[in-house]
């Protein structure tokens, strides 16, 4: 884990990684590497500087300090599309589908950067543009099938269900064909059964396409079933890296969540649950359910023991 | 650029193609629905309609009949450009009479030479060289516009583009560097414009009285009239197909939402480029042709008012929709004029001043009409489909959503010019 990197051997590099808003360091010198075909996940608190890390690595916004490298190559700088053209692919945390599209052009819009035609074309309906036209279209279905959204093809993409519009994301980035799909938590919002197929679509990405994972993710359950590696951001600092059993362990990363004296806390707030849970049946909400979420998110990482079963899966 | 496309080879098989077994097409057919019979037959009444009514109008002697119709089969056109860049791609524009005007006198500065140069067998075709001619100056000018204001979005590009059409008029009158002739315009006193191919010939040679109140003829109103015809329909299916395309797409995309556009790869400047000069390239033609069928080309016409009139046919008619944008210039161009020409014909006395009433209180009303329907009717007359669904937010989760937490700088959402940190566009 600690070898001196050569840029060429990790599919992504981040080098010292910075960025200052004002005063603000949301992402401060973060270095972390992820190869290709691993499936990582960034986790911490809200507004630890996660969604600013992708917005570093897919273009959007430049790095103040240091540098990402992605196959080697610097992505400072370098157009959102371009980056998209070398294969970094995303979905977004506030679902971005194109909503008046159909799921299907949504996808359609994904084949944009691996296909050429231009106004010539489309003006005079030439053979090369009618086959690329055809094939677009053709490969928008595949990837509509590939995460199970066949039947919502023609459907208006915000008419569509929470859970399918992620997936809808996913597939639209899919068609991109990256290397490196960048998940911004993507089952945020998904009931128990939405997120258990959302992990099966993820190993599916990365087993059956070859496509390396990185993935931001609130729901431990989720970051510990499918995380080959975790790295930990907080207040824009890297504050932990390992396995899921290595951070689920890592003081750090349980004080960054719960704050200091953590561990009494846990211990009250498994008493609670344990009341909660004989609340449920009349349907009342859990006593701290509303303070914080990262309370109750973090349970996942305290409480819940290693999900053995889905590692050997994977 | 060219080095990081050089994977990307559309004939290869595409990873879709290589790992994932085909799907069935499921899929509706673009034009399926389209060749209803019903449709068929309307259609093919409303061309022989706009075939036989220049005929008929010259018949009966209603010279301004026709001049009507080809006026605001000018202005279709011109709105088709605007609509482009309004429309598809979502960009402002308030100062579309600037490729209008580079049109028409691109048109003048190269036709009157060159027919001199022709001679008087093929002078005539020098209204096709300056027809491409205009065509592509205008479009070139499209291009030069676009790229200082690639960065600029919504009420910065209006003023920008306002202030460019401006500036093209107080050049035009001025003399600018001796080639508009001021005020006055083109062609120069003593240069003559040479009349369009085949005008003259069909002239003489169309000529059948029906009767003794009945000709049928072919006057320059006629030809011009169906000039702009052709025009028009060429324009109405290049516009189509392209916005029917992977660029139409790419405009759909960056309308929406230009963030999420460019994270799956769409080249958003370029998309915008296109959307610039493909829409100046109507203007241009528009332009060329208009001072060939005025026979003049001065700087009054293209001045502020005529803009945004233009942009008004675009938003009343509907945004991204041609039969909306038809609509809208023939109730935006064509109902003043139609009043006036109905009052100078059958009313008399008081009653006949209505056309000089209807000028006076257009702006009015027009003002009018566009807060109604923006209250209204914010898609437009004949809104387009899915502009529609934009505007209504598509019933799904609102469009202020997508500000938050994603990427917000500074309380504006990036994409929005100059604000993500030396990153995104341009950097
Ligand atoms: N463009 C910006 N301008 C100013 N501050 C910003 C900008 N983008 C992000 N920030 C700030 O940077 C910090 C990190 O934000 P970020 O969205 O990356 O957090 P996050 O880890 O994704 O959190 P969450 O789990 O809530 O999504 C926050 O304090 C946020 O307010
Ligand atoms: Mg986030």
């Amino acid at each position: 884990m600690s070898e001196t990197s050569t840029a060429t051997t990790h599919l992504v590099e981040a080098k010292s990684a910075t960025i200052a808003f004002g005063g603000l360091r949301a992402v401060d010198s973060v270095d972390l590497h992820i190869d290709a075909g691993e499936i990582v996940a960034l986790i911490g608190p809200n507004g630890a500087g996660k969604t600013t890390f992708f917005n570093l690595l897919t273009g959007i916004y430049t790095p103040t300090e240091g540098e990402v490298l992605f196959d080697g190559r610097s992505v400072s700088g370098v157009k959102p599309h371009v980056i998209a053209a070398r294969g970094i692919s995303r979905t977004f945390q506030n679902i971005r589908l194109f909503k008046a599209m159909t799921s299907l052009e949504n996808v359609m819009i994904g084949r944009h950067v691996r296909t050429k035609s231009g106004p010539f074309g489309a003006t005079f309906r030439t053979p090369a543009f009618r086959r690329e036209e055809a094939q677009i279209q053709a490969d928008a279905e595949r990837w509509l099938e590939f995460v199970g959204l066949s039947q919502f093809a023609n459907e208006i993409a915000s008419s569509l269900p929470y859970g399918a519009q992620r997936r809808l994301e996913i597939a639209r980035a899919l068609a991109t064909e990256p290397k490196l799909i960048c998940l911004d938590e993507p089952a945020a919002g998904m009931n128990n059964k939405e997120s258990a197929e959302l992990n099966q679509l993820i190993f599916r990405i990365r087993d059956e396409l070859g496509i390396t994972v990185l993935l931001i993710e609130h729901d431990m359950k989720v970051v510990m079933n499918l995380a080959e590696r975790i790295y930990v951001l907080d207040f824009g600092k890297l504050i932990a890296q390992g396995t899921p059993g290595e951070i689920q362990a890592n003081p750090a990363v349980i004080e960054a969540y719960l704050g200091k004296g953590a561990d009494a806390i846990v211990r009250e707030r498994a008493e609670a649950q344990a009341a909660a849970e004989t609340d449920a049946s009349r349907g009342s909400t859990p006593p701290n359910a509303s303070a914080n979420d990262d309370l109750l998110e973090s349970d996942g990482i305290i409480m819940t023991p290693p999900n053995a079963q889905a590692k050997e899966d994977a | 650029m060219t080095t990081e496309r050089d994977n990307i080879n559309s004939e290869a098989p595409s990873l879709a193609a290589d790992l994932l077994p085909a799907a069935k097409p499921m899929f509706k057919k673009q034009r399926g629905s389209k060749t209803s019979p019903l449709k068929v037959i309307l259609l093919v009444i409303l061309a022989l309609a706009l075939i036989a009514a220049p005929i008929i109008f010259q018949g009966f002697g209603q010279l301004l009949l026709i001049r009507i119709f080809a006026i605001v089969g000018l202005y279709i056109i011109l709105a088709m450009g605007l609509n482009i860049v309004v429309g598809y791609a979502g960009l402002l524009d308030f100062g579309r009479m600037a490729f209008y005007a580079f049109g028409a006198y691109a048109a003048m500065l190269i036709g009157v030479p060159l027919a001199q140069a022709l001679g008087p067998q093929l002078g005539g075709w020098a209204y096709v060289v300056s027809l491409v001619g205009g065509a592509i100056v205008s479009s070139l000018v499209g291009f030069l516009l676009s790229l200082p204001v690639m960065r600029l979005r919504g009420d910065y590009l209006a003023i920008v583009t306002l202030g460019f059409g401006e500036i093209v008029r107080i050049c035009l009158q001025n003399n600018f560097l001796g080639l508009s002739n001021g005020a006055q315009g083109l062609p120069r006193t003593g240069q003559t414009l040479p009349a369009p191919p085949g005008l003259d010939w069909l002239k003489m040679n169309v000529y059948f009285p029906i009767n003794d109140r009945f000709v049928i003829e072919f006057s320059s109103n006629v030809y011009w009239y169906y000039i702009i015809l052709i025009l028009l329909v060429v324009a109405i299916i290049v516009v189509r197909r392209q916005d029917n395309s992977r660029l139409g797409r790419s405009w759909a995309a960056l309308r929406e939402d230009e963030v999420a556009a460019a994270a799956m790869g769409v080249n958003t400047t370029r998309a915008k480029t296109w959307a610039f000069v493909l829409g100046a390239l109507w203007g241009g033609v528009a332009g060329a042709t208009f001072s060939y069928f005025q026979m003049v080309a001065s700087p009054e016409t293209f001045n502020f008012f005529n803009s945004v009139l233009v942009l008004a046919i675009v938003v009343i008619g509907g945004m991204g929709s041609i039969p909306g944008v038809i609509v809208g210039a023939l109730a935006i161009q064509g109902i003043p004029e139609f009043i006036r020409w109905f009052a100078q014909n059958f009313l008399s006395g008081a009653a006949s001043g209505i056309d000089k009433t209807v000028s006076n209180y257009r702006n009015l009303i027009l003002g009018l009409l566009m807060v109604v329907m923006m209250a209204i009717r914010p898609a437009g007359l004949i809104p387009s489909k899915r502009i529609k669904r934009e505007i209504h937010g598509a019933g799904g989760s609102d469009g202020s959503t997508r500000v938050e937490g994603d990427v917000l700088v500074n309380g504006v959402p990036a994409g929005i010019e100059g604000a993500t940190p030396g990153g995104g566009e341009g950097a």
